[in-house]
């Protein structure tokens, strides 16, 4: 291809992400105490290590045991259904308890227009009427919103072009721990 | 693969064994759907459906609806029995007609062989064949392939024996593709008069003793007696057929093994199929009814997917 080759940047290596993961966790706590009335809720299928990570974190260095952790697949509630160039493939949802009356957080890597987030609003109505709603991912991408909703818990905020692309790598997938600015 | 190679779902002859992996790995998800408090997703809220029934039929029809429903798509139904086409409008009239209304998918079951096949090259919109005279019933064999899949963990390498009237049915023909699609052993048994000529051409045994049948078989399809499709009588009496083709609690048990038992319904009891077998722990009858509904949203969800926006 000709014009400008890809570029790939490091926003975050795997010692800043060890860092936030470990704030992102005490200011959970901050908030939820002992996560009695708490569900986590992985939004599939990138948010769901991210999810994994934290509950992890919170049960083994923190001590606070049996936090309910739920997986969830927005993809039959997207909004953009026939309008892509390339269909979805769906995830599996697995929520083994009821949400009604709890405190439920979302969890996702990257918050680009909250189309996901809206979706996954919508999702969460099928297991009942949560309390609250809360929204935590590990980066948020600034000014490039389609919809008014915002996190109430961010690992980073970047500000990048609507052409890069933020790509979070996990060490269960893709071995190593890292978020890198691509630029095509 | 994320994609039907199919721009209609005429018959199982048509597909090929990535899209059977896909529909059912679709079906999954909806099965998990289906089993929520709120069974319903909002994929299809912009698509229309239209269930034309030019034949009678319950499950096929209510299982269709149901699905459409379950993906929140608008629906039109249409039987036969009370329309314009006992004032003698021709089929290609009553589907552009219909398509006047803005219709996106249209679901067909005909009397007729190929009469999908025919609307689909006349017409623009997606077909979903739900049986077409004695031709094939895909999304029937899609959904006991699903079944066996369920029970048995997989369908390749098993051996299943379809049982009845071979001749008339279309279910079996459309199960004899989807099972050679997915690697199974195939044979059918019934009276000689109802196993069609050169059957053993799409690689089916023929068996006419039905306890080697069941002995040899890990699953037995057992199909429905059509009496409304028998212009002559190809075995002597109902009596008959039963004592020597019908499935009971005894003859069960006496093989030695523990084989699962499917029926597309409606079903005779005591034709067929006894009171006892159909009720049992080995019959799966009533699954295969949950997951029709979850096969028809799959297939109707991929194929909503290839219409343009």
């Amino acid at each position: 291809m000709f014009g400008i080759p890809m570029s790939k940047k490091t926003l975050l290596s795997s010692k800043e992400i060890h860092i936030i993961l470990h704030r992102l966790a005490c200011q959970l706590i901050e908030n939820h105490h002992n996560f009695e009335n708490t569900v986590l809720i992985g939004i599939q299928p990138r948010g769901v290590f991210l999810a994994e990570r934290l509950v992890t974190i919170l049960q083994n260095e923190y001590a606070i045991p049996n936090v309910k952790l739920g997986l969830l697949d927005i993809t039959f509630y997207r909004d953009d259904f026939r309008r892509r160039e390339a269909p979805l493939e769906a995830n599996k949802t697995h929520i083994d308890f009821i949400v009604e009356n709890k405190n439920v957080v979302f969890i996702d890597d990257v918050l680009f227009s909250g189309r996901s987030i809206r979706a996954a609003l919508t999702a969460i109505q099928s297991f009942g009427r949560p309390s609250d709603i809360e929204l935590l991912v590990l980066i948020d991408r600034r000014f490039s919103r389609h919809l008014p909703i915002q996190p109430d818990y961010t690992g980073r905020q970047v500000d990048v072009i609507n052409e890069e692309k933020v790509a979070v790598h996990w060490k269960e997938k893709d071995k190593i721990d890292a978020v890198y600015i691509i630029n095509n | 693969m994320s994609q039907l190679s199919v721009q209609h779902l005429l018959g199982i002859k048509h597909i090929n064994k990535a899209d059977i992996d896909l529909i059912f790995k679709t079906a999954d998800h909806f099965k998990e759907v289906i089993n929520r408090s709120i069974k319903k997703v909002p994929s299809l809220r912009d698509i229309t459906i239209a269930n034309l029934f030019f034949e009678n039929s319950t499950r096929t029809k209510l299982s269709f609806e149901l699905a459409e429903k379950r993906l929140s798509a608008d629906i039109i139904n249409f039987s036969a029995s009370q329309s314009s086409v006992k004032k003698g409008e021709t089929l290609i009239d009553t589907a552009n007609n219909i398509l006047s209304m803005k219709v996106d998918i249209i679901v067909m079951r005909h009397p007729n062989v190929g009469a999908c096949d025919f609307l689909s090259k006349h017409v623009n919109a997606k077909i979903v064949n739900a049986g077409d005279g004695t031709h094939e019933h895909p999304t029937q064999a899609l959904l006991d392939s699903y079944s066996i899949r369920e029970k048995l963990g997989s369908v390749e390498g098993k051996n299943i024996v379809i049982i009845g009237d071979i001749l008339h049915s279309r279910v079996a023909l459309s199960n004899i593709y989807a099972l050679k699609l997915q690697g199974a052993h195939i044979k059918v048994c019934g009276p000689k008069t109802l196993i069609p000529k050169y059957i053993e051409s799409l690689g089916v045994g023929i068996e006419y003793d039905i306890k080697k049948a069941l002995e040899w078989c890990d699953v037995a399809n057992v199909l429905r007696v059509q009496n409304e499709r028998m212009e002559v009588n190809y075995f002597p009496s109902t009596r008959e057929y039963a004592q020597l083709f019908g499935i009971n609690k005894k003859l069960l048990d006496s093989i030695g093994k523990k084989i699962t038992i499917m029926h597309p319904g409606p079903i005779n009891r005591g034709v067929e199929i006894s009171s006892d077998v159909a009720d049992s722990d080995q019959s799966i009858i009533l699954n295969q009814v949950e997951n029709g509904v979850a096969v028809r949203m799959a297939v109707i969800y991929l194929l909503a997917q290839q219409i343009q926006q």
